[in-house]
């Protein structure tokens, strides 16, 4: 029996702009089970990073219940937030964007060994440094050089290798792949899942790529515009996509294989704004399904098969009969 | 002058990019070959050379650090590389366009759209300013944008919309050979379809030559009738599409094939090729890939591979195929 990791409810994330409230995470639930990888796929600006970021507590959620164990993150007090500031750790898309140019390599590792003071020996640091690149695959010798030495491949394996540092159970990894060439992606990809297996991490992973989100997760969150329009199994949204958006979505990828034709459904328009969006479906402009019940009735995120829930007003009827 | 009828045929062409901390050795004796109407997907990671050749073929290799130290580009049977500068201004946005991943590189800010357009048109052929600005107009009606949106400025478009204006451009002259440059790599999913969906159509209605650069295979698979596969500035495969897909020999271009995550069956790991990219400014011996070669043997360090033809227009720059 899987055992619920995660556990998000109802959980909003709110901007407040000079245009007005900006909704990007608007009223989302999920699980996550213990050792596996819940796959985040959307467009840009759907709210992907909010969502992965709110969930560590890096921003603070306007609504909701996040419960890692059965806990409430948001009712943690300061000695439980510190455990879980150990516990759940983040890999962003540009590990070094928000990291100091002049640490070498092994100072990036050690860094939050040393804050928090988890080793205290010098050695120990050394030992457990020298351990960590082991893990994520970098040679010994790149231990006193600058990152932007570095390909984006070994970028990449040391921002695992910090997040690995402290002995997490949980990482988001925000886009990880998504800077690489495919050849170096295909290493990464392979690294984490290794580590996942010997470590019994859990993922949230958030990518605009379905083809290496299919590839990664155990089940599946499709978003637009800040909500969940459709979960599955990694596998039955390939074969079965139920949400409009969705369909559109997988028929939109070029895929390389010359072999497979498919009816492709071209979408008008872009994206709209998330700033205070009307009553209705989100994706209620753009559909091509669309009925007047969409235009005013947000649709609820409804289980419809085992493992399977989708939010759009036209699968529940045609569900209902 | 070459006797064929290709729009573009490209022989032995190097360029170098002379820095002073080195050489990159940045295109490597490429040869290709597009015919009219004919659409070629040149595909590579990062540094391959791709944008190179690309600025090669217009000419515009920054100079300095960028030379072209040899080859022959015949466009439509003329070599443009004994072309002049203001011979390859006539030739630019005329004959031959390009459009870049980033469409504000190629969109004057403080300008309409429907302006920038005519400005383009006006530069190439002799007409009435009035009938220029009706012409841009119906560019841009094709590439699906309203003309109540004719009078915009770049930025009150979207990404996917600017570059639809910027394919608006590039087309507006009827190219006999359109250079797109990953002219959907900054577009979401979704978007990129629209854009590609229209660069077909667009390609097909003026009977457009294409080279189509990209690190996609997917979207080589969709818009190109024959593919060149670049590694460290050599073209290392070169194939039609279907020969390409069906029977890849090369082992870079197996290699990039099993690193793609399939989205069309389960795969338990994927098989990425070991290593890096070689540095251009300090490329191995030999055979570029040998580095990096499951099948690499001592010749490979020692020579660089000929382009082998295996049959079918199927060149592969690998000893292996040497019979
Ligand atoms: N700090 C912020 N202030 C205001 N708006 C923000 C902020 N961060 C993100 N947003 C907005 O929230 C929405 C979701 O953003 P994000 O979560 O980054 O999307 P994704 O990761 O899916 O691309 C976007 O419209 C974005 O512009
Ligand atoms: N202006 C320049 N000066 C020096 N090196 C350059 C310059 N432009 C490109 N290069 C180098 O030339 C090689 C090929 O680059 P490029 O043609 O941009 O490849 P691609 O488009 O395939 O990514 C790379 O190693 C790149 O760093
Ligand atoms: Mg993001
Ligand atoms: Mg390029």
């Amino acid at each position: 029996m899987a055992e619920k990791f995660l556990e998000v409810k109802n959980l909003k994330k709110y901007f407040k702009t000079k245009r007005g409230w900006l909704h990007a995470v608007d009223d989302i639930d999920f699980v996550i089970n213990k050792g596996e990888t819940l796959g985040l796929v959307g467009e840009s600006g759907c709210g992907k990073s909010t969502t992965g970021r709110v969930v560590l507590r890096l921003l603070e959620a306007t609504a909701g219940e996040i419960l890692f164990n059965g806990e409430d993150v948001l009712k943690f007090n300061k000695q439980k937030m510190r455990e879980m500031r150990q516990n759940a750790q983040i890999v962003f898309q540009d590990p070094f964007a928000s990291l100091n140019p002049r640490m070498s390599v092994s100072q990036i590792i050690a860094e939050p060994l040393v804050i928090n003071k988890t080793v205290s020996s010098k050695h120990e640091i050394q030992k457990k440094v020298a351990s960590l690149m082991e893990t994520v695959g970098l040679a010994s010798r790149l231990e006193n050089v600058y990152p932007h030495e570095l390909d984006g491949g070994r970028r990449q394996r040391i921002g695992i290798a910090r997040a690995l540092a402290l002995n997490p159970s949980f990482i988001v990894l925000d886009e990880p792949v998504s800077a690489l060439d495919v050849s170096i992606q295909a290493q990464i990809l392979n690294l984490m899942d290794e580590l996942q297996d010997e470590l019994g991490l859990t993922y949230l992973f958030v990518s605009h790529d379905l083809s290496v989100i299919k590839h990664v997760s155990d089940n599946i969150a499709v978003m637009y515009l800040g909500k969940i329009v459709e979960m599955s199994d990694y596998a039955s949204i390939f074969v079965d996509p139920l949400h409009p958006y969705t369909k559109a979505l997988l028929s939109a990828i070029p895929i390389p294989d010359v072999d497979i034709k498919r009816e492709r459904i071209i979408l008008e328009g872009d994206v709209p704004s998330p700033i205070a969006p009307p009553p209705g479906c989100r994706f209620y402009g753009r559909c091509y399904a669309r009925k007047d019940i969409c235009k005013d009735n947000t649709p609820e995120l409804l289980p419809v098969s085992e493992g399977r829930s989708v939010a759009c007003h036209i699968v529940h009827e045609q569900r209902k009969g | 002058m070459t006797e064929s009828n290709n729009m573009l045929e490209i022989k032995g062409l190097t360029i170098h990019y002379v820095t002073d901390d080195g050489v990159v050795r940045a295109v490597n004796d490429l040869n290709i070959a597009i015919g009219r109407g004919e659409s070629i997907g040149l595909v590579g990671e990062t540094g391959a050379g791709k944008t190179t050749t690309a600025l090669g073929i217009l000419k515009l290799v920054p100079n300095p650090p960028g030379k072209i130290i040899d080859g022959e580009i015949f466009l439509d049977g003329e070599d443009i590389i004994k072309k002049s500068e203001p011979e390859m201004r006539k030739i630019r946005g005329n004959k031959v366009s390009m459009i870049f991943q980033d469409p504000m590189t190629s969109l004057n800010p403080v300008m309409t759209v429907r302006d920038q357009i005519a400005e383009v048109i006006l530069l190439h052929e002799k007409m009435p300013a009035a009938k220029a600005l009706e012409k841009a107009e119906e560019m841009l009606m094709k590439v699906g944008i309203m003309p109540d949106r004719a009078k915009d400025y770049p930025h009150q478009f979207s990404g996917g919309m600017r570059q639809r204006v910027v394919i608006a451009i590039a087309l507006a002259c009827s190219p006999e050979l359109l250079i797109a440059d990953e002219p959907t790599t900054a577009l979401d999913v979704t978007i990129q379809a629209q854009v590609l969906e229209l660069m077909k159509n667009l390609k097909e209605e003026f009977n457009t030559s294409m080279i189509m650069i990209t690190h996609d295979l997917g979207i080589v698979a969709e818009i190109c009738d024959k593919v060149a596969v670049m590694y460290a500035g050599s073209v290392v495969e070169y194939a039609d599409k279907l020969e390409l897909f069906k029977n890849p020999k090369h082992p870079y271009t197996i290699g990039l094939f099993n690193s793609i995550p399939d989205i069309g069956n389960d795969v338990e790991s994927l098989k990425p090729i070991k290593g890096l990219m070689p540095d251009p400014m300090n490329l191995p011996t030999g055979c570029p890939f040998h580095p990096r070669c499951d099948k690499a043997k001592p010749e490979c360090s020692e020579k660089i591979p000929a382009g082998y033809d295996i049959g079918n227009n199927h060149i592969v720059k690998c000893i292996l195929f040497n019979q």
